[in-house]
């Protein structure tokens, strides 16, 4: 499944573009593919689970499915982790498994072309650029494009057994 | 019209793999002494059933070895043979020949063609034993049962339909499908084709219909009534007068008897109703009765056999017939996205019930009311919806007297297998899941419990040992015990093997921490290691496959009478009944299988021991003291065990008590997975939704304490955490 939609991310590169969810984390601006996110919504209690990571904030209830909660405002060191009535958090489906992200907010979906997407430099943002597509450009506006699937699989997040074990 | 046909093949496998461990379990329990004719006539059924479906989907190789297998069981159970221990192996290895000819067809796995051919030629040579009187019967026949007491004939009407030319298999399974409208007969015409004869009750749109499952009603050509040649006369005389004597006195063991064809099932309506020439011949062979002496020209011999069929005939009406219940088949992943969903509801409706709780009585009383109403209802759709998943631990069981025949056999030993509670339920996943350490627990037993037949005498028992497999319920938990009479487990030799191994071992450990030792991997005490066990492998595996069921093993041990390992484990993995525990802010469910008891320690009770955490004295015992707050780095609301409360948990046979800050209630929660869309959480086995929609953490009191024994046994202080 990830494997069809990264293909098909790629085709659209190609063509008349893709779209993009755009976030905020602090003062920076981050956009993920929108084909990973199952649904917006407010932040709630979360469980906490024990011994793990100080991002993983813990468990929460999404219909009867248990997912994980990662507030990445922690994990990436940006803005002050603050969670009121305006906290969102984005839930991903990242090959069948669904997990939660915090974020400070959410802003639009934009198409970007593909020469809107400047390649990613090799330093500048909070995190790795292994994770990162590339730079998009709207006016003034610029978006840090994430490889959301390759973070949330990654051995950093520590989110899937068989990568974190 | 064309059909996709795989779908049919998987319902046959099914049905054949089923309808091959009946066989098994029934050729088991045959007393070959004095065999019950019911039980014959419950295998012949079986053979049948498997070669009707195996012809219909041509899988020729299967076809082949039922019908030599049909033959010999025929004459068997009709008494024109004596059935000895030597049928009753071959019957056997042809149960396996079958099994791996399915498995061939199934899973395209490698048949042994020299195994088939070895089986096919003792099956054959044990069939020539008896003297058949023949009958000149038309080669090409094949008959098959009216579907109901009516007179053949009688009303009847008679169709030929000549097929174009078309493939045997197809003209086999026509010839199978029409059986079931009445009595079929096949002639061979020239050019390949086939003609077909149906003497039915039926219309010719039916006929037409069953014939478009497989040919282009086009191409057929149906004829009413033609004028009987004298050869095909002489044959359905014969078969007429076949079926008379059939009705007439009960003489043929069919699969169904005219006095119930509601309780058929479908496979037998289908498939059940071929006889085979030779059965044919058999049966005409014997045939007697006055009705019969109209076509006496056809029967060779008449024989005294009518007061006999008159009797099993009497004795089959009474016989019970609704043995084979109805059931559907359903995958196992809409049984469980069915719990899933029954999980929500009763959430829901432990939200709705909880936020019921403010409303005033008397004004909202008719809403209370429904809302109790709903409770109801919820809890006992739950209840139900879990029985689908339960299946009873014969599934198990039946697969066990087989085995226990052939290592008896292959050891010289003499086992009697007695089972009990075949009937009590498990949850399916942990009845797949238990098949291999029982398995592995009832070798063991043969192997090393019961004592060779000479040494039995010996020691003043009989020669047969006995071995008894049982299930009970026993509160929320099955108890599945292997118990043998046998020589019992040795206490010496346990604790010399110990202590050549290395383990810490003391002569004056308790019987049951003795016993525990077996379980410890590359633990063997066998002198010889044999194919069967000994090479000290499997005990550790039994105890690690059962401990992570959420059971627990047990052993009970007395030399000269014998050993007891019982497996307590969990009905159900998708329910458990847990007890809520509070420590600072956090709620944590603890099952309530571990739990024994909780208290509040006294502060003389508590005692440090350096480096090592503390113990607390319950009862003279000291157990090591395990505090959540530490183990998962919480802010509790008391430090001292004194202020809060122990909760005495027992696992892998050891006790020690969790220190929580308070009990908050009991209740039986919904088991939800944590590792679909996280990770595996050292000290959490799964996780829960509470009624107000929250998620509570399920403890994994074995990993726990596990933990926190490696604490206590680095030495750490006190403050440190696992990870």
């Amino acid at each position: 499944m990830s494997i069809q939609t990264s293909n098909k991310l790629a085709e659209t590169h190609d063509g008349a573009g893709s779209e993009f969810l755009a976030f905020t984390l602090g003062s920076e601006e981050y956009g993920i593919d929108i084909l990973k996110v199952q649904e917006i919504r407010g932040y709630e209690a979360v469980t906490r689970i024990a011994n793990a990571p100080e991002f993983i904030k813990g468990v929460i209830n999404l219909r009867g499915i248990i997912i994980p909660v990662v507030d990445m405002r922690i994990k990436f060191k940006l803005g002050t982790p603050v969670y009121d009535q305006f906290t969102v958090v984005i839930i991903l489906n990242i090959g069948g498994r669904i997990m939660g992200m915090v974020v400070d907010s959410v802003s639009d979906v934009t198409t970007l072309t593909p020469d809107q997407i400047k390649p990613a430099p090799e330093m500048g943002t909070a995190f790795n650029s292994d994770y990162m597509i590339g730079l998009g450009t709207i006016d003034e506006r610029m978006l840090i494009l994430m490889d959301i699937d390759k973070l949330m699989s990654s051995n950093e997040m520590g989110l899937m057994d068989n990568i974190a074990a | 019209m064309t059909i996709d046909i795989s779908q049919f093949f998987k319902v046959f496998f099914d049905e054949a793999e089923e309808l091959l461990a009946e066989k098994e379990r029934l050729l088991l329990g045959v007393d070959v002494a004095n065999p019950d004719p019911e039980d014959l006539n419950a295998i012949f059924r079986t053979a049948h059933s498997i070669k009707g479906g195996a012809s219909t989907f041509g899988l020729t190789d299967m076809t082949e070895v039922t019908h030599i297998l049909e033959s010999l069981l025929d004459r068997i159970r009709k008494g024109e043979m004596a059935l000895t221990g030597v049928h009753v192996d071959a019957f056997l290895a042809a149960k396996d020949i079958l099994k791996m000819q399915l498995d061939g067809h199934r899973n395209g796995a490698d048949v042994d063609q020299d195994a088939v051919a070895d089986v096919r030629m003792m099956l054959q040579e044990l069939s020539q034993d008896v003297v058949v009187a023949p009958v000149v019967v038309a080669p090409s026949f094949r008959q098959a049962a009216q579907p109901q007491a009516v007179t053949p004939g009688a009303g009847a009407r008679r169709f030929r339909i000549e097929l174009p030319k078309v493939e045997q298999r197809d003209v086999n399974a026509l010839v199978d499908e029409l059986g079931l409208l009445g009595r079929v007969s096949e002639t061979p015409l020239d050019g390949g084709r086939t003609a077909i004869i149906v003497t039915t009750h039926e219309s010719l749109d039916d006929i037409i219909a069953i014939c478009s499952f497989v040919l282009d009603p086009d191409d057929l050509k149906i004829f009413e009534a033609p004028a009987l040649t004298p050869e095909q006369r002489a044959v359905e005389d014969a078969e007429r007068a076949r079926v008379e004597a059939d009705q007439g006195f009960g003489f043929f063991d069919m699969d169904d008897t005219p006095a119930a064809p509601d309780t058929r099932s479908e496979e037998d309506r289908g498939y059940g109703f071929f006889q085979p020439i030779e059965l044919i011949r058999a049966e005409a062979g014997i045939v007697a009765e006055p009705v019969v002496a109209k076509v006496a020209e056809t029967v060779a011999e008449v024989a005294d056999v009518a007061e006999v069929s008159g009797e099993r005939r009497r004795k089959e009406d009474k016989a019970p017939q609704g043995a084979e219940a109805s059931s559907i088949r359903v995958s196992v992943e809409k049984v469980d996205q069915l719990i899933n969903l029954i999980g929500e509801l009763v959430i829901t409706q432990a939200m709705i019930e909880q936020r019921s709780e403010h409303l005033d009585p008397m004004k909202d009383e008719r809403l209370l009311a429904s809302i109790g109403q709903l409770t109801r209802n919820t809890r006992d759709l739950q209840e139900a919806v879990m029985s689908i998943r339960m299946m009873p631990m014969d599934f198990v069981f039946s697969r066990f007297p087989r085995m226990v025949r052939d290592l008896a056999a292959k050891l010289g030993k003499k086992v009697d297998f007695i089972t009990n509670g075949a009937a009590t339920e498990l949850d399916k996943g942990l009845i797949e899941r238990i098949v291999d350490p029982l398995t592995h627990l009832v070798r063991n037993s043969i192997d090393h419990g019961i004592e060779m037949p000479s040494v039995r005498a010996a020691a003043g028992k009989t020669e047969n040992g006995r071995l008894f497999l049982s299930a009970v319920h026993q509160g929320g938990n099955i108890i599945i015990e292997v118990a043998d009479d046998g020589g019992g487990l040795n206490r010496e030799r346990i604790l010399a093997k110990a202590k050549q191994n290395g383990l810490p071992v003391s002569d004056t450990m308790a019987d049951a921490d003795v016993w525990q030792l077996i379980f410890a991997p590359g633990f063997s005490t066998a002198e010889t290691v044999t194919d069967v066990s000994g090479r000290g492998v499997g005990m550790d595996v039994v105890k690690r496959n059962i401990t992570a069921m959420g059971g627990v093993v047990d052993i009970r041990s007395a030399a000269g009478f014998g050993t007891t390992i019982s497996i307590s484990l969990p009905l159900t993995l998708a329910i458990l009944d847990g007890m809520s525990i509070r420590c600072g802010e956090e709620v944590y469910i603890l099952p309530l299988g571990f739990v024994i008891e909780s208290l509040q320690p006294q502060p003389d009770d508590v005692k440090d021991i350096a480096g090592m955490g503390s113990v607390i004295k319950v009862r003279g015992e000291y157990l090591p003291l395990v505090p959540l707050h530490l183990m998962f780095d919480i802010v509790p609301r008391h430090t001292s065990p004194c202020d809060g409360i122990c909760v005495i948990v027992e696992t892998e046979g050891r006790k020690a008590a969790l220190f929580v800050d308070e009990l908050v209630g009991q209740q039986q929660v919904v088991v939800k997975n944590l590792e679909s869309n996280y990770r595996k959480v050292t000290g959490i086995s799964g996780a829960t939704i509470l009624g107000d929609g929250g998620v509570s953490l399920i403890l994994d009191v074995t990993a726990l304490l596990r933990s926190s024994r490696q604490l206590a046994g680095d030495a750490v202080s006190n403050d440190a955490t696992f990870s």
